[in-house]
């Protein structure tokens, strides 16, 4: 569905996308993953035909995103950062005009909007100013634009920025719907998110995919090196003498917690789960444990993790 | 065809589903009336051989609403889709860069008309009451016809200013200096004595005030038309120009 290949962008003196080549096939929902400043935001707009990359080809379904500009556009259904919106507009009036804007014609643009609504849950306040809408129905009323004419890629960048769980969760569950019908792109900054909604994962870190995966084999990568923590009621001396005796924590630390307890924070040396070996421990000595968590990674480790190999190889 | 007309309704409601259109409209009647109020005292003070509108021009007031009106209408256009972010959404579904500009500058224009309504009623309420042969169809016409094209040139202005920033007050600030530059140039063409050598011509085709004080008297000289609507489509160009920069900037 995504060809891209070379594709950089510069602006005025600053190169925001770096040679970067990756490929989505049909039907796959894609997360575009990294920190703010990465490039996700221009490589989608590229995508979807508002501005050209500096060099590279960039194809969709096929088609030249520049030279077939008209033609690309019409697959694509493009929620830009932050969902600009007419306030002053009513949602289903709004929704009338993208979708009249986006070629459709009067009755099949009534016949689309009323199916998106429905689909989209903003049947109840179609009438409502977009402006007084909360953000969650704002977002909704996005993702029904960007739905509207049925495109056969949608892009979303950051859908679930600034909302709230329960808003997260209905967006989420709306964008999991759309599998298998459409090809989705969307961009986040979030793992858990990613996680959750994607078939596969695309790493950006200052203008490169570093990484291309599921999250399952992703997390497999990721899993050497996490930290283990552990709260266990013994006396510090002996905690800390029982780590420094064993061979597999490679670094530990140790803090008084609530009452009796210490909690430990243990790092493996050669990617171990501590787990098991840990609770063994303390029922032999009769500790008493009350927390054994392996640390969740933050995306920072994963993109220290992912660039860790190139820093080697360059040296 | 259709994609114009979907985007001229939608940038005309625009106009009045907020409180900036009916600030300008208010604005602009207030400044007509203002105007109105001297031309009632100008034809009761003397007998005058002038047509009314051309003492209705001759009140000054005219001046300042082109100047003032046209800024305020068109920096909403780009800067605030720019600033929102609609600019994008926009340009991504199937509309041209070209039905783009073209809509937004046939809005502005023609909520300028409208804003002008009140002088259309100002001057009935004279022809009622003094029977006056000075009012006739084709000098009303040719005022309109001057409101038009000023309006156009003015607007078009401001639309280009308008793509240019992201702030809606620089984009008002810079048509209005282009607008004044434009209004001083006229000043200039009525100072310079006429000469034969090229570029004092060139400036006698700014002379914004005797263009429109011939309109006002129902005077059309087509040069003059050919040289506001000339202008105007060099202005709406430069506009399409940098809307479509961001294409190879």
């Amino acid at each position: 569905m995504i060809q891209v290949s070379n594709m950089t962008k510069c602006y005025a003196g600053r190169t925001a996308v770096d040679d970067i080549s990756f490929t989505v096939a049909p039907g796959e929902i894609v997360g575009l993953l990294g920190p703010n400043g990465a490039g996700k935001s221009t490589t989608m707009r590229v995508l979807s035909g508002f501005m050209p990359a500096t060099s590279g080809t960039v194809r969709v379904a096929g088609l030249d995103v520049f030279h077939d500009s008209d033609a690309v556009r019409r697959r694509i259904g493009y929620m830009p950062e932050n969902n600009p919106l007419y306030p002053e507009m009513r949602v289903r009036e709004y929704l009338k005009y993208r979708a009249r804007l986006k070629g459709l014609g009067w009755t099949n643009s009534r016949a689309r909007v009323t199916t998106v609504m429905e689909q989209c849950g903003l049947t109840d306040v179609g009438r409502r100013v977009i402006g007084q809408l909360s953000k969650g129905y704002k977002q909704r009323v996005g993702l029904a634009d960007a739905l509207v004419h049925e495109p056969e890629l949608i892009i979303l960048d950051e859908p679930t920025i600034g909302l709230d769980p329960h808003q997260i969760r209905s967006v989420r569950q709306l964008i999991k719907g759309l599998a298998g019908r459409h090809t989705v792109l969307i961009s986040t900054h979030i793992l858990p998110e990613a996680e959750m909604m994607c078939n596969r994962m695309l790493i950006m870190f200052d203008g490169r995919v570093l990484a291309s995966d599921t999250p399952e084999n992703l997390q497999r990568r990721m899993a050497g090196g996490s930290q283990v923590i552990a709260e266990i009621a013994a006396p510090e001396n002996l905690l800390r003498a029982a780590w420094e005796q064993w061979p597999d924590v490679a670094r530990f630390d140790v803090v008084p917690g609530e009452g009796d307890f210490f909690r430990c924070a243990l790092t493996p040396s050669d990617g171990r789960d501590l787990r098991p070996a840990i609770f063994n421990l303390a029922r032999e000595r009769g500790w008493v444990l009350r927390e054994l968590t392996r640390s969740r990674h933050s995306l920072e480790d994963i993109y220290l993790q992912v660039t860790k190999p190139d820093q080697e190889e360059a040296e | 065809m259709n994609i114009f007309w979907t985007l001229l309704r939608r940038e005309l409601s625009a106009f009045f589903l907020s409180l900036t259109g009916y600030v300008i409209i208010a604005a602009v009647t207030l400044l007509t009336g203002l105007s109105f109020v001297v031309l009632v005292q100008n034809l009761g003070s003397d007998p005058s051989p002038m047509p009314v509108t051309e003492m209705f021009y001759q009140t000054y007031f005219f001046w300042l609403i082109v100047l003032l009106a046209a800024p305020v209408i068109t920096m909403r256009l780009f800067a605030l889709e720019k600033a929102a972010g609609t600019f994008e959404t926009l340009m991504t579904t199937q509309v041209g860069d070209a039905q783009v500009v073209a809509a937004k500058f046939t809005a502005s224009l023609v909520f300028y008309l409208i804003t002008w309504l009140p002088l259309l009623a100002c001057l009935f309420i004279v022809r009622h009451f003094t029977n006056q042969s000075g009012l006739d169809a084709g000098t009303v016409g040719g005022m309109f016809l001057g409101i038009f094209l000023t309006g156009g040139l003015f607007l078009s202005l401001g639309c280009f200013a308008s793509s240019l920033t992201r702030s809606q007050m620089s984009a008002a600030t810079i048509s209005f200096v282009l607008g004044v530059s434009l209004f001083a140039l006229g000043f200039l063409a009525e100072a310079l004595p006429a000469a034969p050598q090229w570029s004092s011509q060139v400036i006698a085709y700014f002379g914004l005030f005797k263009q429109m004080h011939d309109f006002a008297r129902g005077v059309v000289d087509t040069r003059t038309v050919i040289f506001y609507v000339s202008a105007t489509f060099l202005f709406l160009f430069l506009t399409l120009r940098v809307v479509e920069s961001r294409r190879w900037k």
